[in-house]
C-alpha cells in the first residue's frame, strides 16, 4: 500500500473514534458541559491534561527547537519550563481552585476578589491568551494535513473544525474528556515508535531516554560526545553547554514557562472534573507522568537526528554528501520548503557549517526532525501515517480544550454571572453551544487570515498567563487581604507592561513595522528576550497587587470566609460557620 | 464530617504551607540550581553519556518533578486524616 493510502486510512481511522467517542458523551446539562459532570477519574484526567496541554508546539516541534534553533542545552528551558509547572499547578493552585468547586477561572477571580470588574478582566485575559493560543493549533492542524495529505491547507483546516465541531459543540467537557484521553494515546504512540527506532539504530538501546547516555553501535564513544565534537568541527557550539543568549535570560525564560503553565485557563479547568481535591493533586501527578513520557524523549529525539543529519551530510570529516546522491527524504521536504539546499561554492557537495556565508542548508525547519524522523532512519509507512495522525491528536486536543476555555467564559461569566443573570440552565447550554460553535468559526477564521502573527502567539499567550492570571490566582488561596482594586490594578498592569516589552521588540501585534523605542536595543531588561518576560510581568503583578492593597480597604469577612473555606479539603471550618 | 476550630484550620494551612515550602525547595534546586545557575559545575561531573549538569536539564529535574507532586499527595492525603478533613 502506497504511503497516502496509509495515511488516509490511519487518520480516518482515529478521527472515526474522536466521533464515536463523541456521540457516546453527549452532555446533558451545564455541569456536564462544564467540567464532565465532575466525575472523572484522576488517572483519566491526567491522560486528558496531557493531551490537552501538549499542543502542536510540544509534538511537531519542540524537538526540533532543542535540537537545531537552540543547539542542544540552550533548548533545556522548554523541557523544564513545561513541566515543572505542573509542580506548582499541583501544590499552589489545582486542590484549592477544586474545593471551591466552580466552572471557570474568572468565575474564581470574581468571587474571590468581589469585582464584577475583576471577572470581566479575568475574562479578557483569558480570552488573549487562549485566542493567541488556538490560532497556532489551527494553524498546525491546516499544515499537518497538507504535508501529509497533500490536501490544500484550507481543505485540511475545514476538516478539522468539522471535527472539533462535533465533538466539542455536542460533548462540551464531557466530550473533550474522553476523546482527549484517545488523543493522548495515538500522539504517544506516534511520538515514542519512531523515536525507540532510532535509538535502537544509533545506540543499540531501545530506551531513548537511556539511549541519550549510550555509545554508538560499534564503537566506545559517547552519543553526545560524537555530537559536540561533529559540531565543533563545523563551527557550531557544543551541543551539550550551550547556553541561550546568558544563564539569567534561561532562568527567566524557564521561570516564565513554568508560572504560565500553571497559570493557562485551559489545563487549570482540567482539574475541576475530578471528584475531590485529593484527586486534583493527584491528577497532577498522572498528567506529569504522561507528559514526562513525551517530554524526556523529546531531548533524545533533539539529539539523535541532529546527529543523523550532520553524519548524513558530512560521514567522514572533509568527505561531503554529493548533492545529487541525497537521500529521497531530503527531496520530499524540500518540496515542502522546510528544506533548502543551495551549492554556493559550486563544488557539488553539500556543507552545513556555522558560517552563514558558507553553509549550503540554507533552511532546515524545526519542524523537520519529528516530522521527517522515520523517513530518516527508514521505518516503514505505517509508522509516517501514525506520526500525522499524532501530529493531529495534538493539535485536535489542544484546540478542543482552547475552545472550552473560550466558550464557557462568554457563556457563564459574561452571560450568567455577569450579564444575564437570570438566564435559565437550559438557555446557558445552549449559549455555551453557541458560544462554542462561534470560537470554532473564529479560531477557523483566524487559522484561513492568519493575522501574520501566528508564529509569535503561542510564546506570547505563556507571557501573558503568567503575568495576569497566574498572581490573580495565587494571592486569592495564600492571601486574605489582597483587594479588588490590588487584583484588578495588578492584573492590567501586569499584562500591559509584558505586552509593551514584547510589542517593542517586535512590532504592535507583531507588525514589524509597527516596533517602537527602536533606540533601548533589543533584550534591554537585563539582556532577557521576549519571550522570557513573562515572569517580570508577574512580579509587576504581584508588586503593584500588595501595593494597592496597602492604600485600600480590607475585603469583606465572606471573601475571607471563602478563602478559609477553600484551604481546607473537606468540612467546615469555623469562620465559615459564623456566616 | 468535622468542623475545624479557628486555631486548627490555622495549624492545618501552616503544616500544608512549610510542607510546600520544602518541597518547592528542592523543584528550585534541581531546575534553577542544578540544570541553569549550578550547570557547569555538575558537568564537571559524567555519568554514562550525560554530563551531570545536562541531564538534570533534560531529563533528571522532569522526574524529580514527578516524585516531588506524588509525595505532596501522599503527605497531604496523611495531613488531612491526621485533622479528620478527608473527604469522603
Amino acid at each position: 500500500m502506497d504511503l497516502a493510502t496509509t495515511t488516509y486510512l490511519v487518520v480516518g481511522f482515529t478521527f472515526l473514534v474522536y466521533i464515536g467517542i463523541a456521540i457516546a458523551a453527549r452532555a446533558g446539562d451545564t455541569r456536564e458541559f462544564y467540567v464532565a459532570g465532575g466525575g472523572v477519574h484522576p488517572v483519566a484526567n491526567g491522560m486528558a491534561t496531557a493531551a490537552d496541554w501538549m499542543s502542536a508546539a510540544s509534538f511537531i516541534s519542540m524537538a526540533g527547537l532543542i535540537g537545531i534553533s537552540y543547539n542542544g542545552y540552550g533548548g533545556s528551558v522548554f523541557l523544564m519550563g513545561w513541566t515543572g509547572g505542573y509542580v506548582i499547578l499541583a501544590m499552589l493552585l489545582a486542590p484549592y481552585l477544586r474545593k471551591y468547586g466552580k466552572f471557570t477561572v474568572p468565575e474564581f477571580i470574581g468571587d474571590r476578589y468581589y469585582s464584577d470588574t475583576a471577572r470581566v478582566v479575568a475574562v479578557i485575559c483569558l480570552i488573549l491568551c487562549s485566542v493567541t493560543y488556538v490560532i497556532g493549533q489551527m494553524k498546525g492542524i491546516g499544515v499537518a494535513f497538507s504535508r501529509f495529505l497533500e490536501t490544500d491547507y484550507e481543505t485540511g483546516l475545514y476538516t478539522g473544525m468539522v471535527i472539533v465541531f462535533f465533538y466539542a459543540v455536542l460533548g462540551g467537557m464531557k466530550g473533550i474528556t474522553y476523546t482527549q484521553i484517545a488523543q493522548y494515546v495515538v500522539l504517544i504512540l506516534a511520538y515514542t515508535i519512531p523515536a525507540i527506532f532510532i535509538s535502537l539504530q544509533l545506540t543499540g538501546n531501545p530506551i531513548p531516554q537511556l539511549g541519550l547516555g549510550s555509545t554508538l553501535t560499534g564503537s566506545d564513544t559517547y552519543l553526545l560526545d560524537k555530537l559536540d565534537q561533529v559540531l565543533a568541527e563545523t563551527g557550531f557550539k557544543e551541543y551539550t553547554t550551550s547556553v541561550r543568549l546568558s544563564t539569567l535570560n534561561m532562568f527567566a525564560y524557564t521561570a516564565s514557562l513554568m508560572i504560565g503553565t500553571a497559570g493557562l485557563p485551559h489545563v487549570i479547568i482540567r482539574f475541576f472534573t475530578v471528584p475531590k481535591v485529593r484527586d486534583a493533586r493527584k491528577s497532577a501527578g498522572w498528567a506529569l507522568v504522561f507528559i514526562a513520557i513525551l517530554y524526556t524523549t523529546a531531548p533524545a529525539v533533539a539529539a539523535m537526528a541532529r546527529l543523523n543529519i550532520m553524519q548524513t551530510i558530512e560521514p567522514m570529516p572533509g568527505q561531503n554528501m554529493e548533492i545529487e546522491q541525497r537521500p529521497a527524504w531530503f527531496r520530499t521536504w524540500e518540496q515542502t520548503g522546510l528544506l533548502t539546499i543551495e551549492d554556493k561554492n559550486g563544488d557539488g557537495r553539500l556543507q552545513y557549517v556555522a558560517d552563514p556565508e558558507r553553509n549550503e542548508l540554507v533552511k532546515l525547519d524545526n519542524d523537520i526532525l519529528v516530522l521527517a524522523n522515520p523517513e530518516i532512519a527508514r521505518l516503514p509507512n505505517w509508522i509516517i501515517a501514525l506520526v500525522a495522525a499524532g501530529g493531529l491528536a495534538a493539535a485536535l486536543s489542544t484546540a478542543a480544550g482552547l475552545l472550552l476555555a473560550i466558550s464557557s467564559a462568554i457563556s457563564h461569566d459574561l452571560l450568567k454571572s455577569t450579564f444575564y443573570p437570570s438566564i435559565s440552565e437550559q438557555m446557558e447550554l445552549n449559549a455555551s453551544r453557541g458560544a462554542m460553535a462561534l470560537a470554532v468559526f473564529g479560531a477557523g477564521y483566524l487559522g484561513l487570515n492568519p493575522p501574520g502573527f501566528a508564529a509569535g502567539t503561542v510564546a506570547l499567550a505563556f507571557g501573558l498567563a503568567a503575568a495576569s492570571i497566574f498572581p490573580a490566582l495565587m494571592m486569592g488561596i495564600f492571601s486574605t487581604r489582597v483587594t479588588r482594586e490590588g487584583a484588578v490594578a495588578g492584573m492590567v498592569v501586569g499584562l500591559g507592561v509584558t505586552l509593551f516589552y514584547v510589542f517593542q521588540h517586535k512590532g504592535v501585534m507583531f507588525v514589524s513595522d509597527w516596533r517602537f523605542l527602536p533606540g533601548l536595543g533589543s533584550n534591554w531588561f537585563f539582556g532577557i528576550e521576549p519571550n522570557a518576560f513573562g515572569c517580570v510581568g508577574a512580579v509587576i503583578n504581584f508588586a503593584v497587587a500588595f501595593g494597592v492593597t496597602a492604600i485600600t480597604g480590607a475585603p469583606p469577612d465572606r471573601v475571607r470566609a471563602l478563602v478559609q473555606e477553600i484551604r481546607v479539603p473537606a468540612g467546615t471550618t469555623a469562620a465559615t460557620a459564623l456566616h | 464530617m468535622s468542623k475545624l476550630s479557628e486555631d486548627q484550620a490555622q495549624r492545618y494551612w501552616q503544616r500544608n504551607r512549610s510542607l510546600m515550602f520544602r518541597l518547592l525547595s528542592i523543584w528550585f534546586v534541581v531546575s534553577f540550581g542544578c540544570g541553569i545557575v549550578g550547570v557547569d559545575l555538575l558537568n564537571q561531573v559524567q555519568i554514562g553519556g550525560y554530563k551531570l549538569g545536562f541531564w538534570f536539564a533534560q531529563q533528571g529535574s522532569i522526574f524529580v518533578f514527578i516524585a516531588l507532586i506524588f509525595y505532596y499527595v501522599f503527605a497531604m492525603a496523611r495531613l488531612d486524616r491526621e485533622f479528620g478533613v478527608e473527604e469522603d
